[in-house]
């Protein structure tokens, strides 16, 4: 089984491997950019100077605010003496993890309602396409910001409460993509063929449509991820996101340092800013690359030679 | 049409799609009508017989191909399969039906799923229907039946995908997964129309020695003549979801009765490819099965149509478009602006009013009466029993239709009046006066 799955894998990345040309170097790009900052995620508490919400040294001496970048605070310190740099490294890993729990969130409810929505129709069908469409059409900040109000009550202004809010934002996409990928499947030959063969509706669905549909899921996950950066940065700055106490958030901080930039206090903003640049640049490289790369149709227009058939004489017309 | 041997019979089958109406006409419960894609089909197949089921795009071939799998839930008739009713039987047991039944289709290049292999995708009947879930044996199996249809050596083929296989050899892996569990019946629908040339005569020949080995009945589908008669033995011409002619295939071929078999046989292109033009392709278009043509649903383009096959107001309206287009502008001018709204003769029924522009129905009588000195050839004048003038209009009477039924005749059966003693009096006699 793990052979298998590993060489499935192998499969599905071949074509990034493959790849060449202008696709290629957008896919390594994103990948690189992607990677910085995911690594940086990882290894914050040992490459970070400071802890996040850290604003004295060792010896209890409170840090100077606002302090220009020096030896001791790369990147200086901010109007709540806190250091710049330590909140940035924390800040991916901030990022990542709402980013990931919200995909992995919204994945899970957006991807099987979708399957079975598209799948039988009906009723059913027609009801939840209607909602989705509502929640789609309303203004997707308010929406996160209404659910992330909602839930500050229970669970507070943290990492779960933000993660959920933009999972709110993000399941009526997966379920429009899914739902409408699946409608159109469905009336491929192969699907009926599965029916023809005996199958159950479970069979068809699991082995015959979804693992079709699985193959855009990586795509629009990562296209997705990159939108929920700016999402979260967006709540964070308009104040609705993850208190500073709680994490450090790229959004806050920008928001924080906007007073700054009129004084001339340029690190206090420029860091955290262009953060947020980098890792959306990455992430949506990554999924206009991967979407090169691996959209089945562009890539079979590129690799197979025109052949012309022999003429011959037609024999089907009546 | 039970007979002792029959493996499957089908008896008045129907099919019909409801058409999607407005959502106000969902409504409030408005009929909207509906796609009649089979309408009434009846024929039974002995074991170890081929039928082949020709018609035109659109006749219902492939709809009735898939109510014999219950991929599509009849409206009405009955389908026996080994004696058993297939259409009583519940979800679970339709599925183990299946097994017996099972269906080849049209397009190979999208009748596997790209995102499995060939083994797992031939084998996958075998753990569907719990036959084996031994990795090993579901192999071998596979293996073999691979071998059967020519994909050999095997072993190059089971770990391909779908795109690494010609239309050909994935045909022949489709074959594979449909016959891995020895059905009894196969319904194969246009299994070759899009394969190249080259390779269509050895796809026939693969599914002939399957038969034999396996003691198979095949429903082979198709529009082609050409393989019909290589490959069927006996053949059921469909036209808008019925069955117009079905006789042995020798019989069909060498005495068509039907007057559409006449033109489709008529339209078989000949070898000699100067001369490779249809010269009798029946004209005009396949009309809507939504609302096909009274009585006989062939006689708007039936070439020897008569007074009982079901003439009626569309027609007439048809008949003077035709002529219009024909006939050009000024032809157009002199004849439409003398007549109203037409729109009133597009509901079919066989009794309608022409009416008038200027007022009187006496114009338009005159006109139509030109219309018919113009071109008595013209089929509908053998329908229309009297042209009335009234005020504001001239009212048609169409001779009453009838629906033709099957009916022996000589060594097949035939729907059509020409061969009902009752009603075919005198074919070619002259248009009433
Ligand atoms: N699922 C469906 N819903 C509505 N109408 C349908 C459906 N399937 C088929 N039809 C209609 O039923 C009629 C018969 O279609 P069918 O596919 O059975 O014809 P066919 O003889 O197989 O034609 P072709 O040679 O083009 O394959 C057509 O008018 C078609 O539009
Ligand atoms: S019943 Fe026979 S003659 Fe009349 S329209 Fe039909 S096919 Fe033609
Ligand atoms: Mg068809």
């Amino acid at each position: 089984m793990a052979s298998q799955l590993i060489a499935r894998a192998g499969r599905a990345f071949g074509p990034v491997r493959e790849a060449r040309g202008v696709p290629r170097w957008i896919v390594w790009a994103g990948i690189v950019l992607t990677l910085l900052f995911v690594v940086m995620a990882l290894t914050a508490p040992w490459i970070s100077p400071y802890a996040f919400d850290q604003y004295k040294d060792a010896s209890g001496q409170r840090f100077v605010k606002q302090q220009a970048p020096s030896s001791a605070h790369p990147f200086g310190t901010n109007v709540q003496s806190t250091d710049v740099m330590s909140r940035v490294i924390w800040g991916a890993r901030t990022e990542l993890k709402v980013v990931l729990f919200a995909v992995v969130v919204s994945l899970l409810v957006g991807l099987p309602l979708g399957l079975l929505s598209g799948y039988f129709g009906g009723p059913v069908d027609r009801v939840l396409v209607l909602i989705m469409d509502a929640l789609f059409a309303f203004p997707y900040l308010l929406l996160a910001i209404v659910i992330a109000f909602l839930l500050s009550d229970k669970f507070g202004s943290g990492v779960a409460t933000a993660a959920f809010a933009i999972s709110a934002v993000y399941i009526p996409q997966y379920f429009r993509v899914v739902r409408n990928h699946v409608v159109s499947l469905r009336e491929e030959s192969y699907v009926e063929a599965a029916r023809a063969l005996g199958a159950r509706p479970r069979t068809v669905i699991g082995r015959y449509v979804f693992q079709n549909v699985v193959q855009s899921v990586p795509v629009i996950a990562t296209l997705n991820a990159a939108d929920a950066i700016l999402t979260l940065a967006a709540l964070g700055f308009l104040g609705y996101g993850i208190q500073p106490t709680d994490a450090a958030e790229w959004g806050y901080d920008s928001s924080r340092a906007l007073s700054d930039a009129g004084a001339g206090i340029w690190w206090t903003g420029l860091f955290p800013g262009m953060a947020i640049v980098l890792l959306v640049t990455g992430l949506t490289l990554l999924g206009e690359g991967l979407n090169d790369v691996l959209n089945p149709v562009l890539r079979r227009r590129k690799m197979e030679p025109v052949t012309l058939p022999p003429r011959a004489p037609q024999e089907d017309r009546a | 049409m039970a007979d002792a041997g029959a493996l499957l019979e089908v008896e008045d089958l129907q099919v019909h799609f409801p058409l999607r109406g407005s959502f106000g006409a969902r409504l409030v419960g408005k009929d909207v009508g509906a796609v009649q894609a089979v309408d009434g089909i009846s024929f039974s197949v002995a074991r170890g017989e081929v039928l082949g089921i020709v018609g035109e795009s659109g006749s219902g071939k492939t709809t009735l191909g898939r109510a014999l799998l219950r991929l599509v839930d009849p409206t009405g008739g009955s389908i026996r399969l080994e004696g058993e009713d297939v259409l009583g039987l519940r979800e679970r047991e339709v599925r183990a039906m299946r097994r017996k039944v099972q269906m080849v289709f049209q397009d190979p290049h999208a009748s596997l799923n790209p995102a499995m292999t060939i083994e797992t995708a031939v084998g996958h009947p075998l753990r569907i229907h719990g036959v084996t879930r031994d990795r090993a044996d579901i192999r071998n199996r596979v293996s073999a039946v691979l071998e059967r249809v020519g994909l050999s050596p095997p072993d190059q083929y089971l770990g391909k995908y779908p795109s690494d296989l010609s239309g050909g050899q994935k045909q022949r892996a489709v074959l594979a997964r449909a016959v891995i569990l020895s059905p009894s019946l196969l319904v194969a629908d246009e299994p070759v129309s899009m394969l190249d040339m080259s390779v269509r005569a050895k796809i026939l020949e693969l599914m002939l020695g399957l038969k034999n080995d396996l003691d198979l009945t095949y429903v082979y589908i198709t529009h082609d003549l050409a393989t019909a008669k290589f490959f069927c033995d006996r053949v059921a011409i469909m036209y808008l979801g019925r069955i117009v002619e079905i006789g042995a295939t020798e019989e069909i071929f060498a005495n068509p009765r039907h007057p559409y078999t006449q033109s489709l046989l008529r339209a078989i292109p000949d070898p000699d490819p100067s001369r490779s033009i249809p010269r009798d392709l029946p004209r005009g278009e396949v009309p809507d099965a939504a609302e096909p043509p009274l009585g006989c649903r062939f006689h708007p383009r039936c070439p020897k149509a008569f007074a009982p096959c079901g003439w009626e107001a569309r027609d007439l309206h048809d008949m003077l478009e035709q002529r219009w287009a024909v006939g050009g502008q000024e032809l157009f001018e002199a004849e439409r602006l003398q007549l109203g709204d037409l729109a009133g003769l597009d509901q079919p029924g066989s009794r309608a009013t022409v009416p008038s522009a200027t007022g009187t129905g006496d114009d338009v009588a005159t006109l139509l009466d030109r219309i018919r000195e113009d071109d008595s050839r013209e089929r509908i004048w053998h329908g229309i029993e009297s042209i009335t003038p009234r005020p504001g209009g001239a009212v048609i009477e169409f001779h009453p239709g009838h629906d033709p039924v099957l009916r022996p005749v000589g060594g097949a059966e035939v729907a059509c009046h020409l061969y009902d003693p009752e009603l075919a009096e005198v074919p070619e006699q002259a248009p009433p006066a």
